[in-house]
């Protein structure tokens, strides 16, 4: 995901062969995804099948450099002016396993609320250490310590927002009752 | 956290109860409250409106008197000392920073900020020099002879800040110190704050900022007036790498 564009966009500005961009990628991105040289020339040759990419000559090294072709700008272009589609992600795992302790009454969603804020808390203070220790010059850096710290926020947030709600009207259970014994027992403060 | 420290908290607070009122009026703003705070840790206060927060830190900095329980500064019995000894006490040891920034509107930012050690007998000279230094620090170098209405209401603030922090201190109470002021120079503030801790101090933080609070060593929460650790930073820190893996 965007690795391929990523690699695109580091080649509109001239031909470059694999190994140089597998450098400049990681000097971009601060070395917060490091590519491995393999990685970037299978990239590469999609690209030169698709027809975004024209792969030159060899040089005097056996290195071959590779080229932007006109549908690779128009592609890269494309993609420089969509935004990303985050809803692929919207399935929540800790959504789920509030929704489905209340739902099927085995768990204290209270507990699970507060073991959650612990460990989302604890990744706040330590990105929050990292940030402090980053220098304000290391850009590509701070960017992501910005994103992760202010994801951790956000759903330490919405953790607040869900024991507010939870207090105001205690949810009922949508499922039927069914017949029989119970299938799960209530796992034990501490427990997973 | 500054694993040299004295194993004496600089604050400790021992089965700490504040009530107000009495029969159906009784309030109880604090329950049973455990906490010691020591030197070089800093340790953020959450919880919702009305949680015990603000009663919390008044406890801590002998602005309030415990129903029950003790609190001890640098191992002093709060409950023991004389008013005078209790006002030399906040004067030297604790820097405050409340939401208020009750700034004396005839002095100016310098004036504001040297008066507590005046008051305990800095001579004005020193006192000035570590007023400068103080205001430099909250970003308001060459404003001292600004006088609290000529100074917008976040430079107000960090005036406020400056005077909570300035000279040595060993106990800093902070209660939603940034309030007005913009998230960059938040930031700065809070990483002030925790210079400070890494130089010595121990501090106690209320905020309902989560942001804020991960700058804490630890974080606790007040819920219906009983305190609860919420988490700790990790003891071995992830590395950069770490994080986006």
């Amino acid at each position: 995901m965007g690795i391929r564009e990523g690699l695109l966009a580091l080649l509109a500005n001239g031909p470059k062969h694999g190994y140089q961009l597998k450098v400049d990628f990681d000097a971009a991105t601060g070395e917060a995804w490091s590519l491995n040289v393999g990685q970037v020339y299978t990239t590469l040759q999609r690209l030169e099948r698709d027809g975004l990419v024209d792969a030159g000559p060899a040089d005097d090294e056996g290195r071959i450099s590779y080229n932007l072709t006109a549908a690779g700008r128009e592609d890269l272009r494309t993609w420089f002016e969509t935004p990303v589609n985050r809803s692929v992600a919207n399935r929540d795992e800790v959504s789920i396993k509030l929704l489905v302790s209340i739902a099927a009454g085995i768990a204290d969603p209270q507990g699970i609320i507060d073991r959650q804020r612990r460990a989302t808390m604890t990744e706040l203070q330590d990105l929050t250490g990292l940030r402090g220790d980053t220098p304000a010059t290391d850009f590509a850096w701070q960017l992501h310590l910005d994103r992760l710290s202010l994801q951790a926020e956000a759903e330490l947030r919405w953790l607040d927002r869900v024991e507010q709600r939870l207090a105001t009207a205690a949810p009922q259970s949508p499922l039927q009752p069914t017949p029989g014994p119970p299938v799960a027992t209530v796992p034990q403060e501490g427990s997973r | 956290m500054n694993h040299d420290a004295p194993l004496t908290p600089v604050l400790s607070m021992r089965r700490v109860g504040r009530t107000h009122g009495s029969g159906a009026q009784r309030v109880d703003a604090v329950v049973d409250i455990d906490l010691d705070v020591h030197a070089g840790e800093l340790v953020a206060v959450m919880g919702r409106s009305g949680s015990g927060k603000t009663t919390l830190l008044n406890l801590a900095g002998g602005l309030d008197e415990p129903t029950t329980g003790t609190v001890q500064v640098s191992g002093d019995h709060l409950g023991d000392m004389s008013k005078t000894g209790l006002a030399a006490l906040r004067r030297r040891s604790v820097g405050y920073v409340f939401q208020q920034f009750n700034l004396l509107p005839a002095l100016t930012a310098g004036e504001n900020v040297t008066l507590p050690l005046e008051l305990d007998g800095t001579d004005l000279r020193s006192a000035r020099a570590m007023a400068d230094i103080a205001l430099e620090e909250v970003g308001l170098a060459g404003k001292a002879r600004r006088y609290p209405d000529e100074l917008s209401g976040g430079e107000q603030q960090r005036v406020a800040i400056a005077r909570g922090l300035v000279g040595p201190r060993s106990l800093l109470l902070a209660d939603e110190p940034t309030g007005a002021l913009d998230e960059i120079t938040s930031e700065g503030i809070l990483r002030l704050l925790r210079g400070r801790c890494d130089a010595g101090a121990a501090a106690l933080l209320v905020t309902h900022e989560p942001a804020y609070a991960a700058w804490a060593d630890r974080v606790v929460r007040l819920r219906d007036g009983r305190i609860e650790t919420v988490s700790q930073r990790s003891a071995v820190p992830p590395s950069l790498a770490e994080v986006l893996s």
